[in-house]
């Protein structure tokens, strides 16, 4: 698992701020008491004037499928719950109820790879696209190992939750969370939240629930712990989660070393078969029957 | 939803579509020309001349058209600015460890230096047609003479290759199947990127009438060990993929084999060995081959993603 930090330059902060520098903030959720009522994802579109799904609310797109309708995380919905319909048998079966959101990864793979610098960390640890700065590269789309970033259709450049920045920079919670009637969304200082999450998931397995876990809460795992973790009770591919989150910056090294060798490798093969034809065209040149 | 798939398989595509599918395939014809033209410059006869202006050519007009791909496909083209420059301090914005902010500024180099490539070449010939402007291009003369030309050349060579090969670590660079599952992109793209800069060269200087046996031979082989290579770098990119190479289960595989292995790269090493086939064929054939290995790389993966609790594939 890469837990290396590359260096950030947005993140450069002077040791009196770092003295200052409030407690990292972020979501629990427990699935097991979310109801799918998607207040979460309301609160969202109305705090953050997001649109609409699809083109932007003038027709309403149904899945199909699912009682959910709202499908993925994307530029224009920053909360999603998804409905994970396990009916194996018809009149036996569950759903579990997720409230999905960007994860604000202490090792964030989208700030990495941002080539503008509009990906920064705030003081609170959150990860948030300055959409003023973001030119719409979408590299970050592709970074993301949890599927969170989308172009938003309004302003055209990459955008994802920034957890209420607004709000919590003035000592107000999260739209989503204050939204939420089950506290299922649980906001709060990292460090609390973890230990509300761990008595929360001995709890239920002292009652039976014994699948229930922690995902994302550990700092010694992927991307350095995530500062919005769940609590599940199935595999994480189940909730359209990966099990092994990556830095993309694992690549670079490899990819790059590789490339060069066989960079270098075809130029030297270029310059010395060009080098041999001249050596061999100045021979023939110098052969008696051309001195001649 | 299935447990056994990558990691990779739950992120969601970026939407690189055919605008960067073109940058890609024509920023790599442009590289490998300037490598071509770089390494005739340095280590060349004079009966190369002609061959040096085609490539220098070439990666100029490729420079200009892979700006206005790049442009054209960011969601905001108006800030494109931003990947060069911070919009906050007006400080230079490069990040060494993001392979998209070194592909940047590796245009930018490689841009310069097809330019005083091509200015080069023009002192050749009677062109531009006007005088003025002729003039205006005796200014920069130097740019053809030692140390200048040298340093020219090896600029070109440096960036060249960079450019050719730093698309494939760029989608390395991110966490999506095929692209993130595998080391041996950026050596594929690199020998597609040369094996389709030769065959272009080829083409041009059949268009053009220009005809140096040896160059031609000399660009011939380079061409076989490219292609080779290329098919090589092609078996171990798939192999790495592991548990990945599922995402090519389908139309996008048969495609890489046939469309990019066997047309591209087998059919045109066979009808290079019989050279009663002329150079149109099997340049084309390298070329189409070309184009379809970045389509398949991309396209393949970007079909890929999450919808409710499916992967869609």
């Amino acid at each position: 698992m890469g837990t290396r930090m590359l260096p950030i330059v947005s993140q450069a902060v002077s040791p009196a701020a770092l003295a200052s520098k409030p407690e990292p903030t972020g979501f629990f959720t427990d699935t097991t008491i979310c109801i799918g009522c998607k207040a979460c994802e309301v609160a969202c579109k109305e705090w953050n004037q997001l649109p609409a799904r699809g083109d932007g609310g003038a027709h309403l797109e149904m899945s199909g499928q699912s009682y959910d309708n709202t499908l993925e995380l994307s530029g224009d919905s920053w909360r999603h719950v998804k409905f994970i319909e396990q009916f194996p048998e018809p009149y036996e079966g569950r759903w579990l109820m997720m409230s999905d959101v960007c994860k604000h990864c202490v090792q964030a793979p989208c700030l990495e790879v941002c080539p503008t610098g509009a990906i920064i960390r705030t003081e609170f640890d959150t990860v948030v696209i300055q959409s003023d700065t973001c030119n719409g590269c979408r590299d970050c789309i592709g970074a993301c190992p949890f599927g969170v970033i989308g172009i938003n259709h309004v302003s055209n450049t990459a955008q994802k939750c920034t957890l209420c920045y607004d709000r919590t920079s003035v000592g107000l919670e999260p739209a989503c969370s204050k939204a939420c009637p089950t506290d299922s969304i649980q906001f709060g200082p990292i460090s609390e939240l973890r230990v509300r999450a761990e008595a929360r998931a001995v709890q239920l397995r002292e009652q039976g629930e014994t699948r229930a876990y922690l995902y994302g809460a550990d700092p010694n795992g992927p991307l350095g712990g995530l500062n919005s973790f769940y609590l599940l009770v199935d595999e994480p591919e189940v909730y359209g989660l990966p099990r092994d989150p990556k830095l993309p910056s694992r690549n670079l090294a490899k990819g790059s070393l590789l490339s060069s060798i066989a960079a270098f490798g075809m130029a030297v093969a270029g310059a010395l078969t060009l080098r041999g034809r001249r050596m061999k065209e100045v021979a023939e040149a110098s052969t008696p029957e051309h001195v001649s | 939803m299935q447990t056994n798939l990558p990691s990779t398989f739950f992120t969601a595509p970026p939407e690189f579509g055919w605008i960067i599918i073109l940058y890609f395939f024509i920023g790599g014809i442009g590289g490998g020309s300037l490598l071509l033209a770089g390494l005739l410059r340095l280590f060349g006869i004079p009966a190369d001349r002609p061959y040096i202006r085609l490539a220098s050519f070439l990666a100029v007009v490729c420079a200009g058209i892979s700006a206005v791909l790049l442009i054209a496909d960011l969601s905001s083209p108006l800030r494109f600015w931003h990947m060069v420059i911070q919009d906050h301090t007006l400080l230079p914005m490069f990040k060494w460890w993001s392979a998209m902010s070194d592909g940047v500024w590796i245009l930018l180099a490689f841009s310069l230096f097809a330019g005083t490539a091509t200015i080069d070449a023009l002192q050749d010939i009677e062109w531009p047609p006007m005088r003025t402007l002729r003039s205006l291009l005796r200014v920069v003369r130097f740019i053809s003479r030692p140390p200048f030309a040298t340093i020219s050349a090896i600029g070109g060579i440096v960036s060249g290759l960079s450019l050719a090969g730093y698309t494939g670590v760029l989608l390395a660079e991110t966490n999506r199947p095929i692209w993130s599952d595998s080391s041996w992109l950026g050596i594929v793209f690199l020998m597609s990127a040369l094996s389709t800069s030769m065959a272009a060269v080829m083409l041009l200087s059949h268009w053009r009438r220009v005809h140096e046996t040896s160059t031609l031979e000399w660009l011939t082989r380079f061409d076989l060990v490219a292609m080779v290579l290329e098919l090589v770098a092609i078996v171990c990119f798939v192999i790495s993929l592991g548990n990945a190479a599922q995402a090519l289960y389908n139309v996008w595989g048969v495609a890489l084999v046939l469309g990019v292995m066997v047309v591209g790269i087998v059919v045109p090493l066979v009808l290079q060995r019989r050279s009663n086939h002329g150079i149109v064929l099997p340049a084309s054939l390298v070329l189409a081959g070309g184009l379809l290995l970045r389509a398949v790389v991309l396209l393949g993966s970007e079909r890929i993603h999450v919808v409710g609790t499916q992967v869609v594939r």
